[in-house]
């Protein structure tokens, strides 16, 4: 009746090179290799452009020249290194819709999330820790606090620039110098911010970018001369990278998998909690570490929710990641398409009930829909494993004490939410659950002062917020 | 009390009947409410969309004077402009009803005649609702007797923000008695509500003394409609539609002014209650500026050019 049209996002305003190199020491040089590997829009799968795969010699050029650079970096007065750093926030500022678009085109997310979350918490985060490089001595670690010098670190697909701001921002303001290496699948903002970093003045080497999958990601984490490894992504490759570290004087920090228990309580507010969940699950198409991948709700309220919860799925937009009005978008790539397949068909080959609203597919590009098991036992594979994708496994509890004991009972402990209006019954779960973030009667919010990272197989150490200095300082 | 709905005559049997199922409702949390019609609010409407929800949004306007200074003339002018709101252009749409004081319905329903836009009427000691039970249902007849076909009345909101749940169910349900035939709109005067939680209350004690349709506000009181109040007033239609197998209409009025205000207002009820509720019959904007920004959207998307304000009658 009303039919929403078309609302693309211009894709004008973004100027992707048919190939890059990689950034090493503030220029843009041609990897010593040979390898080369193509990024595609997962929309589309239309090529975007083709990117160096950088070897074990490029990620010592990379090292060294971020080893250069340290003196230079970590010498500076602090409030010197803040200028660098407000600059590139700014510099974000106004090229966040150029940004968002690009993010949305290699990564396949809705051009609405990248635009309001991704972009605005990418400035946010340079802003914030910005702010701390002058303020180091009364961050509680100590009188004057030191950097450790290389930063190696590995990001994932979900929030490309995300993640970079993540990693990068506190960095700087510690006095240290990285050597990033983007996802393979979500190269170009990582790149585009090497751009940044050259029109910001950042002094050649305090940022490389080397680009590559699995091979390039170990080179670096091994180097000798790195001193920092940070790590986000699946538990598999942390445990791998914990491994390579283990013995050398490197300083980790890992951010790993999750799958959060979302608990409603049935005096929560139905309404909110429904968008909650949707959130979620569905925001960025579940590919949230943190994301509530479990639904535990009071039995009592479970028909009722579900209801609401189906009728409210039936009304999202699944479709072109730049059309303004699209609420789901693209899955990453084939791999992680296959991957949230074999996890769905398992969890209907063990008994769980699988539900989706009616929704066109594309004919091209990567895709999956919104899918809700019920009936899901604590045994099955898709409560246990992460799916990573938009796949909601819902069970049910009756008390508070067996809702705890179902959300702590997963290797996992990144994450969760209670949905409850009895504010002593938020409190008591909070204390008991075991999980680096509890949200109470919202999901899946972030801000730069606040600290975030998991417990048991979600990894360690803590990023954002005072804590998130931590990982980067002599402490 | 004969118009009470079945399913809810135990509910309506005492104040602390009334007071147990109200407050039994689920909460409303204002954070994720907000939220929630801010999202809805970026929702990008152009083009074959927007000239559609242009021409609907004409479509459901109740166009509206409530001044101490409306004369008869100014009404005839706007019931005028009611059934041709362009009237360089015949494809625009009539609007669904001009909205005046008791006083100047006899006025409008001649204005109106054979037009099928309908007559609706402020009653019940509009806009403060402080008079007594019988100025009230004078107040309602008077205007039915003079031919509004529909009924925009005020609740009692102290009444009802001092838990007296019952005097408000029995004065709606009274002026619902008066109305006869005429549809009743039940004005919550959500401004003066102060949370989400009461608004969500107060529809259902609205719809269940027998509302056609629930209304945020009288535009005498700031903030008046909101999207968030309306968001919170759909769902409560919605649901009570589920639980009681009854349609209500929402109408948010007042400080709705432009035409990308009236598409978030339709983008919320598509979303929200359903397309189901995307008609006349069951929405309304009532408002009176709206009209002329409307037009003006409507032509350009027709033109590619704005034409001046001038070009639009002030009426």
């Amino acid at each position: 009746m009303f039919e929403y049209a078309p609302a693309p996002e211009s894709r004008d305003i973004v100027d992707i090179r048919p190939s890059y190199g990689l950034f090493i020491n503030g220029e843009w040089v041609d990897p010593l290799g040979e390898g080369r590997d193509k990024t595609v829009n997962p929309a589309s799968e239309e090529v975007l452009a083709e990117v160096a795969v950088a070897g074990e010699a490029d990620v010592d050029r990379a090292v060294q020249a971020a080893r250069k650079a340290f003196a230079v970096w970590s010498a500076m007065p602090g409030s010197e290194r803040a200028k660098y750093i407000f600059r590139i926030a700014r510099i974000i500022q106004e090229r966040a819709r150029e940004l968002a678009v690009l993010e949305s085109l290699d990564n396949g997310k809705p051009i609405r999330e990248s635009r309001d979350v991704d972009l605005p918490l990418v400035a946010a985060h340079f802003f914030y820790y910005a702010g701390w490089a002058d303020k180091l001595s009364y961050a509680g670690f100590g009188p004057s606090p030191q950097p450790l010098g290389v930063a190696g670190q590995v990001i994932p697909w979900n929030f490309p620039l995300l993640m970079l701001a993540w990693k990068i921002a506190p960095a700087l303001a510690c006095g240290n110098t990285v050597v990033l290496k983007p996802a393979e699948t979500t190269p170009l903002t990582a790149l585009a911010f090497a751009e940044i970093c050259r029109q910001a003045d950042l002094p050649p080497g305090v940022v490389n970018i080397v680009t590559g999958a699995g091979e390039t990601g170990a080179a670096l984490v091994a180097h000798p001369d790195v001193d920092k490894v940070a790590f986000t992504g699946s538990t598999e490759v942390g445990r791998l990278i914990a491994r390579s570290v283990a013995g050398s004087r490197k300083k980790l920090t890992l951010e790993l998998g999750g799958k959060a228990a979302n608990i409603v309580f049935e005096d929560a507010a139905l309404d909110q909690a429904v968008e909650g969940i949707v959130n979620g699950i569905f925001f960025n198409q579940g590919h949230v570490c943190c994301a509530g991948s479990r639904l535990l709700v009071q039995e009592s309220v479970a028909e009722e929710l579900l209801d609401a919860l189906k009728r409210r799925l039936s009304t999202l937009r699944l479709g072109d990641p730049l059309d303004k009005n699209t609420d789901i978008g693209a899955i990453n790539s084939a791999a992680q398409l296959a991957k949230i397949r074999e996890l769905s068909e398992a969890g209907e080959a063990e008994g769980a009930e699988r539900w989706s609203p009616a929704c066109p597919i594309p004919d091209k590009g990567f895709w999956f829909p919104p899918t809700i098991f019920t009936g899901v036992a604590q045994s099955h594979r898709i409560a246990r494993e992460e799916i990573f994708g938009p796949v909601l496994s819902v069970l049910t509890f009756r008390t508070p004490a067996e809702a705890v004991e179902k959300a702590n009972n997963t290797p996992y402990g990144l994450s969760a939410g209670v949905w409850t209006e009895k504010g002593s019954l938020m409190l008591w779960m909070a204390s008991r659950l075991r999980a680096g973030v509890v949200w109470s009667n919202t999901f899946n919010k972030f801000d730069p002062t606040s600290p975030f990272g998991g417990y048991k197989e979600s990894g360690y150490g803590r990023e954002g917020g005072r804590h998130g200095l931590e990982a980067y300082l002599a402490v | 009390m004969s118009t009470t709905t079945t399913p809810f005559a135990e509910v309506a049997a005492s104040t602390s009947t009334l007071r147990a199922f109200l407050h039994g409702l689920p909460g409303v949390d204002r954070v994720g409410a907000d939220a929630r019609a801010a999202m809805l609010g970026t929702r990008s409407i152009k083009t074959t969309a927007k000239r559609q929800a242009i021409d609907l949004a004409i479509r459901m306007v109740d166009l509206t004077t409530l001044e101490g200074a409306d004369t008869v003339g100014k009404v005839r002018a706007m019931c005028a402009k009611a059934i041709h709101p362009d009237p360089t252009d015949p494809s625009v749409p009539a609007v669904a009803a001009v909205c005046v004081y008791p006083d100047l319905v006899a006025t409008a329903v001649q204005a109106l005649k054979g037009s099928g836009v309908k007559v609706a009427s402020v009653a019940t000691a509009f806009p403060s609702g402080r008079s007594s039970l019988e100025v009230k249902v004078a107040d309602t007849e008077l205007a039915v007797a003079a031919g509004a076909s529909e009924i925009d009345m005020v609740i009692d909101r102290g009444a009802f923000l001092s838990g007296d749940y019952l005097t408000v169910y029995e004065q709606i349900a009274a002026v619902k008695g008066a109305c006869g035939s005429a549809h009743l709109k039940v004005i919550l005067e959500t401004g003066e509500l102060a949370t989400y939680d009461n608004v969500r209350r107060a529809s259902w004690l609205a719809m269940i003394a027998g509302a056609d349709f629930i209304k945020t506000s009288t535009g005498k009181v700031s903030p008046a409609a909101t999207l968030p109040v309306t968001l919170v007033m759909l769902e409560a239609v919605r649901d009570f539609l589920r639980t009681a197998g009854r349609k209500v209409g929402v109408k948010p009025a007042g400080g709705i002014r432009t035409t990308k205000d009236a598409i978030k207002y339709l983008v919320l009820v598509n979303e929200t209650a359903g397309p189901d509720w995307l008609d006349p019959d069951w929405f309304r904007l009532g408002a009176s500026s709206l009209l002329n920004d409307l037009l003006m959207q409507r032509q350009k998307m027709a033109s590619g050019r704005y034409a001046g304000p001038d070009y639009f009658t002030l009426d």
